[in-house]
C-alpha cells in the first residue's frame, strides 16, 4: 500500500508546500489516522490543522499542577510498594560512548539482581543500550523476561538520512532489542513539517514489525522519543506526543538524556494527559517515559503520583509507565533498604553498575 | 492490580501548645472579660473543644480601643516610619518562624486542609507583613493625599477591625499590617468560631515587643463586633465578611467621619471558552470552588461554559473532582477539610436542597465522610438557569452550579447578572477576548487562565454589593489615611 | 419688564421668559409632576418658576444615566477628555449670560461673578486634561511573588447621584459634576434647590456641546425631597453628598445626610460624604468647601472609580 500523493522531493525539503506522507506503508497507521485526521492525506497541512486544533497547555498552571501533585505525601506500604513498583518500572540505561560488552553486562546483572542482599528485591523492567550491544545484553538477559531496549534512529540528535535511521532500526531488531527508543527530528517538528516527522515514525513502526531473524520474538515495541527540552514549550510537547501516538507510537518518552532540561515533572504530566485523552478517543493504550533527571525515590514518587491522579491507576504499571535512568535505581534501592532495616542506608550497600 | 492508596500523613498536633482558656488581649497583655463571659472554639473536624476564649462586651470594647487611642497618641504616631516598620518586620520574620505552630492551629480551628495553612495562609500571611513593612517609612512616595502642612500622609487613629472565619490568620494580616504601617494602631475582633489563631499572633506581638496598645484583641461573637464598630473612639473601620451584616455597618457608621472599607461576598462566574487550555481549565475550576471547602468570598460558585464544549469540560470535571480527597484536615494529602461549623454547613445543606428542588442536576464524587464534625461533599449541579438560588446566592461551600453561554457578549451579561462583584476568572488562549472580557466584566480582581491567585501586592475588592475600598498594594494604603 | 411706550419710542418688545425645565436622557423634559417652584434672586426678588423634578424624574433620570453608562464608559478617555474640553468652550460662549445669573442667583458683583464664571469654565478643562491620566496616576503594575502579569486600574464606579452645592451654583456644580463624568460615570445631579437656574442653563450647554445625552442629567427641584429617593435606589452605585451640607445664607439648608448614607447601605451604594470634620449629628459637622481653589488632586474623580485588578500567567 502507498499512500495517496508521494512526495517526490528530497526529505527535508518540504517547507512551503505541504508534503504528503509516501512512506509508510502501513494501512495499520494510515488509516486510522486518516480517520482521525477526517482527510484523505496525511500531509503538513492537515497535521497542522488537526495539532493546532488541540487545546493549548498553559505554562503556569501545568507547573502549578505538578507542583501540588508534588507535595502529596506517600507513607508506609504505599511507599514500600512505589519503590518495588520503580524498580519493576526502570529502563536502567547505559548511553555512553565508553560502553564495552563488560559494561552492559554488568549492567545487565544489576538488572537482574538489582539488591544482591535482598532475593525479594524486583528486577527492572529493561535495559536500555546503544544497537551495536543489544547482542551482549540478549546474551545476558536470557530467559530473565527483562527487556532490551535499544536507541536507535542516529540517537541523540537524530541527525542522518532516513535510510542510515532505518538501518539503524533494523540492526537493533534483527540482534534482538524488544523496543526501540528512537527519536523524532525535532528540526522537522519545529519548522512545521509534520507530515516528515510522522511518515518517519511510521516508517521505523514498520521496521519495528520485521521479525525475521528474531527467534521467537514478536514486533519490537516503538518508544518515540520527542526531546522535550528541544521542543521548548508545553504546547510543542502536547502535539508532538499526539503526533508519535497517531504514526503508531508505543510509548512516549520525554529525552534522550543528552539534552538539558531532560524529563521534568510538568512535561511528564503534559505527556500523560496525551495519553489519557487518547485512550479515551481511541481506546488505545499507549505508555510513557521520563527519562533523565530522575535521580532520587522521592522524585520517582511524585512521577507516580502524577501517573496515577493524571492517567489512572490503570498506568502503574511497567506496561504502561517506565523511567529511563541509571542513577535513580539506587537511590531507590537505599530507600527500600533503609525501609527494611529501619537505619539509613550507606552507599557502599548498594552495588555501581 | 495494587492500589497506590495514600496512607494518611497527618501533621503532628505536638507543635502547638493551646491553653484551656484565653482572655482578651487589651493593651499588650491577657484579661478576662469585664463580665467573665466566654465561648467555646471547636475543631469543626472532630467537634472537640480546642479551648475557651472570653467574650468581650462593650466595657471591655471601650478599654480596648482606649488603650489603642493611648498608644497611637503616645507611642505609635509618635514613632518613625522607619521605626514602625522594624516592628513589622519582626512580626513578619516571628510568623516565618513559628509558621507550623500557625499552620495546625490554624487547621485546627477552621477546619481547612493543612496543605492550604502550610502553603498558602501562613506564608502569605508573613508576605503581608513583609510587604506593609517596607510602606511605613515611604509613604510620602505612596501618592496617597497629604493634609495641608504636613509632608505624608496622616493615618487615620484608631481602626476597629472584624475579620471572618475563613481566612483567619491570612484575614488578621491585611488588616493589621497596613493598618500599622500607615500608623495607626488596631483593635481587631476574630471571628467567633476562629479565634485563636489571632490570639497567637498577640503572643508573637508580644514576642516582637510590639508597644502595649498597638495592638488590641477581642475575641468574641457578632454582638462584640457591633460594639466595636459603633464606639465613637473609632476613626476607621474594616470589615471582611458578609454583605448582610457589611451592610449593617454601614448603616451603623453613617453620617459619623469614620473611614470605612468592606470586603464582602461574591458569586463569581468563571467562564471557560472552547480554546481554553482546558487542562489549566478544569484546575481552575477545581481551585476556585474546591479551595478551603469553597469558603472564600473570591470563589467561582459559578461555571459559565460555552456550549460547544460544555458536555467535555463538565465530563472532565466530575473525572477530577472524583480524585479529591475529603477528610482529615490535618492529613498533608488532603485537598478537601472539614466545613467551619453547623451552622454553616446548615446553609450549604439548605441550598443544595434548594438546587435539585429546582431542577438542577447535582452530582457528587462517592467519598466518604467522618462521622464527627462538618462535611460535605464536593458537588456540582448542571442544568442550572440564571434564575436558580444556586446561581444567585451566595453558598460559602464546596458547591459549583454550572450554566452555559454561546457568545462572548453572552458570557458577560450573564456573569455580570449578581449584585455581586467580587472576582471573575477567564479561560480562553485568545488574548484579544480576555482584554476584552477583562473590560467589560464588573468585578474586582480578574483572574485570566489563573484563578485564586492571592499576593499583598497586588489589591483585592470589590465592585457593588461585594463592598468598597481595597486590600494589599499601594491602593490598600489609601483605606488608612486621612482624606487630606 | 414690559415696558408700554410711555417714553414715546412705541411699544417696547415683550420680552420671551424662559421655561426652565429638567434635562433627561439629552431632553428637556417638564416634570412629570407638572409642579414648578419659584425661584428668588438673592434679593428675594422673583426670577423664575423652576421644574419641580418628582421622585418620577429621578427615577427617569436613573435609568436614563444607566442607559449612558456603558457608551461613556467605554468611549476612549481622550474622547472624554475632547468632550469635557468642549463644554468648556461651549460655556465660554455664553459667559455673559451665566455671569448675569450667578450674580442674581448668588448676590455676587459682576467682576465676583464674572470670576466665578471664569474658574468655573477653568474647572472643566482641568477635568478635561485628568481623563487620560488618571488611569496612569491611579493605577499600578503590580510586583507579585509569582509567574503572573498584573495590572490594576481604575474604572468607573456608574451611575452617580449628585446632590449639588447649595450655595455655589454654578462653580461648586461644575466642581461637583465635573470629575464624576470625567472618570466614565453618569450621574444624575440635583441642582442647588434655592439657586438652580445656572444649573438650568449649564445643562443646554451640555445639550450643545458633545456631551452624550445621559451623561448628565439635571433635576431641579427639593433637594430634601428627591435625595432619599435617589439614595435608595438600586440602580445608583454612588452617592455625593455635597448639597447636604448646610449653607448660613440659606435658610433651611441642609439635609440629614446620616439618613441619607444609611440608606444607601442597603445596597452597598458609595458615599462621598459632605465636606467637613463633624459627624451628622453635629449641624455645624459639614459645610460647603470654598469652590473657588483648584482641587488639590484627583480625589473626586477617585472617590467614583473602582479598581479592577488583573492577573494572567506569564508562560511560553
Amino acid at each position: 500500500m502507498v499512500a495517496t500523493t508521494a512526495d517526490p522531493r528530497p526529505e527535508g525539503r518540504t517547507t512551503g508546500s505541504p508534503g504528503a506522507v509516501g512512506a509508510a506503508d502501513s494501512g495499520t497507521v494510515l488509516d486510522p489516522a486518516r480517520a482521525l485526521l477526517g482527510t484523505s492525506t496525511v500531509d503538513d497541512v492537515s497535521l497542522r490543522r488537526w495539532l493546532r486544533a488541540l487545546p493549548g497547555v498553559d505554562e503556569v498552571g501545568a507547573g502549578a499542577r505538578a507542583a501540588a501533585l508534588s507535595t502529596r505525601s506517600i507513607k508506609n506500604a504505599a511507599k514500600a510498594w512505589a519503590l518495588d513498583l520503580t524498580v519493576r518500572m526502570t529502563d536502567l540505561t547505559t548511553l555512553e560512548g565508553a560502553d564495552t560488552p563488560g559494561t552492559v553486562r554488568s549492567l545487565c546483572a544489576k538488572a537482574r539482581r538489582p539488591d544482591p542482599d535482598d532475593p525479594a528485591c524486583p528486577q527492572v523492567a529493561a535495559v536500555c543500550i546503544y544497537p551495536d550491544l543489544v547482542p551482549v545484553a540478549v546474551e545476558a538477559l536470557r530467559g530473565t523476561g527483562i527487556r532490551i531496549a535499544s536507541v536507535a534512529t542516529a540517537f541523540p540528535s537524530g541527525r542522518a538520512g532516513r535510510a542510515v535511521k532505518l538501518a539503524d532500526v533494523a540492526d537493533a531488531v534483527r540482534a534482538g532489542a524488544d523496543e526501540v527508543d528512537m527519536v523524532i527530528d525535532r528540526g522537522a517538528f519545529l519548522s512545521g513539517r509534520f507530515g516528515q516527522v510522522f511518515e518517519e515514525i511510521a516508517a521505523v513502526r514498520e521496521a519495528c514489525q520485521v521479525t525475521e531473524g528474531r527467534g521467537d520474538k514478536g514486533p519490537a515495541h516503538l518508544k518515540v522519543i520527542l526531546e522535550t527540552g528541544e521542543l521548548a514549550t508545553y504546547d510543542n510537547v502536547r502535539r508532538a506526543s499526539w503526533l508519535a501516538m497517531l504514526a503508531g507510537a508505543n510509548f512516549i518518552k520525554t529525552s534522550t538524556g543528552k539534552v538539558s532540561p531532560a524529563a521534568t515533572l510538568p512535561v511528564t504530566l503534559v505527556m500523560l494527559e496525551a495519553v489519557r485523552d487518547w485512550f479515551s478517543l481511541t481506546g488505545q493504550v499507549i505508555g510513557v517515559k521520563p527519562a533523565g533527571g530522575i535521580r532520587t525515590a522521592k522524585d520517582a514518587i511524585r512521577y507516580l503520583v502524577t501517573v496515577n491522579e493524571t492517567a489512572g491507576p490503570d498506568w502503574l504499571d511497567p506496561d504502561r509507565f517506565r523511567f529511563g535512568a541509571s542513577s535513580l535505581l539506587n537511590d531507590v534501592l537505599l530507600q527500600r533498604r533503609r525501609m527494611a532495616v529501619g537505619a539509613y542506608a550507606g552507599r557502599h550497600h548498594v552495588t555501581v553498575s | 492490580m495494587p492500589s497506590f492508596e495514600y496512607a494518611p500523613a497527618p501533621e503532628s498536633r505536638a507543635v502547638v501548645d493551646i491553653r484551656p482558656s484565653y482572655g482578651l488581649f487589651v493593651d499588650g497583655d491577657f484579661s478576662p472579660a469585664a463580665d467573665g463571659a466566654a465561648l467555646k472554639t471547636v475543631n469543626p473536624a472532630t467537634e472537640e473543644v480546642l479551648s475557651e476564649v472570653a467574650v468581650a462586651g462593650e466595657a471591655d470594647v471601650d478599654r480596648a480601643v482606649r488603650a489603642a487611642r493611648s498608644a497611637y497618641e503616645g507611642v505609635w504616631s509618635r514613632m518613625s516610619g522607619t521605626q514602625r516598620g522594624k516592628y513589622l518586620f519582626r512580626i513578619a520574620r516571628i510568623i516565618q518562624e513559628r509558621a507550623r505552630e500557625l499552620a495546625v492551629l490554624e487547621t485546627l480551628d477552621n477546619g481547612k486542609p493543612i496543605k492550604e495553612s502550610r502553603d498558602v495562609d501562613v506564608p502569605l500571611a508573613a508576605a503581608h507583613f513583609f510587604y506593609h513593612a517596607g510602606w511605613a517609612d515611604k509613604l510620602a512616595w505612596a501618592g496617597l493625599p497629604v493634609p495641608a502642612g504636613r509632608a505624608e500622609p496622616q493615618p487615620c487613629g484608631v481602626a476597629g477591625q472584624v475579620i471572618p472565619w475563613n481566612f483567619p490568620l491570612l484575614m488578621l494580616a491585611w488588616k493589621v499590617a497596613p493598618a500599622l504601617a500607615t500608623g495607626n494602631t488596631v483593635v481587631l475582633k476574630p471571628a467567633e468560631t476562629t479565634p485563636l489563631t489571632a490570639l497567637l499572633f498577640a503572643q508573637i506581638c508580644q514576642q516582637a515587643e510590639l508597644p502595649p496598645g498597638v495592638v488590641n484583641i477581642l475575641t468574641g461573637a457578632g454582638a462584640t463586633g457591633a460594639a466595636l464598630v459603633a464606639h465613637p473612639g473609632i476613626d476607621k473601620v474594616a470589615f471582611t465578611g458578609s454583605t448582610d451584616v457589611g451592610r449593617q455597618i454601614a448603616r451603623t457608621v453613617a453620617g459619623s467621619r469614620k473611614k470605612l472599607t468592606l470586603e464582602l461576598g461574591g458569586k463569581a462566574a468563571n467562564i471557560v471558552f472552547d480554546d481554553a487550555p482546558i487542562d489549566q481549565a478544569i484546575e481552575g475550576i477545581v481551585n476556585g470552588i474546591f479551595f478551603n471547602q469553597g469558603h472564600v468570598c473570591c470563589a467561582g460558585s459559578r461555571l459559565l461554559v460555552q456550549e460547544s464544549v460544555a458536555d467535555e469540560v463538565v465530563s472532565r470535571l466530575r473525572h477530577r473532582m472524583a480524585q479529591l480527597r475529603v477528610g482529615d484536615p490535618l492529613d498533608k494529602n488532603t485537598d478537601i477539610g472539614a466545613i467551619n461549623s453547623q451552622a454553616q454547613l446548615s446553609r450549604i445543606v439548605e441550598l443544595a436542597e434548594a438546587g435539585e428542588r429546582e431542577g438542577a442536576i447535582r452530582w457528587s464524587p462517592p467519598c466518604t465522610l467522618p462521622d464527627n464534625g462538618f462535611w460535605f461533599a464536593p458537588t456540582v449541579f448542571t442544568d442550572v438557569s440564571p434564575a436558580h438560588r444556586i446561581a444567585r446566592e451566595e453558598i460559602f461551600g464546596p458547591v459549583l452550579s454550572v450554566l452555559t453561554f454561546r457568545t462572548p457578549q453572552e458570557a458577560v451579561t450573564k456573569a455580570n447578572n449578581t449584585p455581586y462583584g467580587l472576582s471573575a476568572g477567564i479561560w480562553t488562549e485568545k488574548g484579544s477576548r480576555i482584554l476584552w472580557m477583562a473590560d467589560r466584566l464588573r468585578a474586582g480582581v480578574v483572574w485570566a487562565n489563573t484563578f485564586n491567585r492571592f499576593d499583598p501586592t497586588s489589591p483585592f475588592g470589590g465592585y457593588q454589593e461585594s463592598g468598597y475600598g481595597r486590600e494589599g498594594g499601594r491602593h490598600g494604603l489609601a483605606a488608612y489615611v486621612r482624606e487630606a | 419688564m414690559a415696558h408700554d411706550g410711555a417714553d414715546g419710542q412705541g411699544p417696547a418688545r415683550l420680552e420671551v421668559r424662559k421655561t426652565h425645565k429638567l434635562y433627561v436622557g439629552g431632553a428637556f423634559p417638564r416634570s412629570e409632576s407638572g409642579r414648578s417652584y419659584p425661584v428668588a434672586d438673592a434679593a428675594g426678588g422673583f426670577l423664575a418658576n423652576a421644574a419641580m423634578a418628582s421622585r418620577k424624574d429621578a427615577r427617569d433620570a436613573v435609568v436614563a444615566a444607566r442607559k449612558a453608562f456603558d457608551g461613556w464608559a467605554a468611549a476612549t478617555a481622550y474622547n472624554r477628555g475632547q468632550v469635557l474640553y468642549r463644554v468648556a468652550e461651549v460655556m465660554e460662549g455664553r459667559r455673559a449670560q451665566f455671569a448675569d445669573e450667578v450674580s442674581r442667583a448668588e448676590g455676587l458683583d459682576a467682576a465676583s461673578a464674572a470670576a466665578v464664571v471664569d474658574a468655573a469654565i477653568d474647572r472643566w478643562v482641568w477635568y478635561a486634561g485628568w481623563t487620560d491620566k488618571i488611569t496612569q496616576v491611579a493605577g499600578a503594575a503590580n510586583p507579585v511573588a509569582g509567574p503572573y502579569f498584573n495590572l490594576s486600574l481604575p474604572e468607573p464606579t456608574g451611575v452617580v447621584a449628585v446632590l449639588a452645592p447649595q450655595a455655589s451654583s454654578l462653580l461648586g456644580l461644575v466642581s461637583a459634576v465635573a470629575p464624576v463624568v470625567a472618570g466614565g460615570n453618569t450621574c444624575v445631579v440635583v441642582a442647588s434647590e434655592t439657586r438652580p437656574l445656572p444649573a438650568v442653563t449649564l445643562s443646554e450647554v451640555l445639550a450643545t456641546s458633545d456631551v452624550p445625552g445621559g451623561v448628565v442629567n439635571l433635576l431641579t427641584g427639593i433637594t430634601g425631597e428627591i435625595a432619599p429617593w435617589l439614595a435608595s435606589h438600586e440602580d445608583v452605585d454612588a452617592l455625593d453628598l455635597a448639597g447636604a451640607a448646610p449653607v448660613p445664607a440659606i435658610p433651611g439648608s441642609g439635609l440629614d445626610w446620616a439618613a441619607l448614607e444609611a440608606s444607601a447601605a442597603a445596597t452597598l451604594t458609595r458615599v462621598l460624604r459632605p465636606a467637613g470634620s463633624g459627624p451628622a449629628s453635629d449641624p455645624s459637622g459639614a459645610v460647603e468647601p470654598d469652590w473657588t481653589a483648584v482641587p488639590d488632586g484627583p480625589r473626586r474623580i477617585l472617590a467614583f472609580m473602582e479598581t479592577k485588578t488583573v492577573w494572567h500567567p506569564k508562560g511560553r
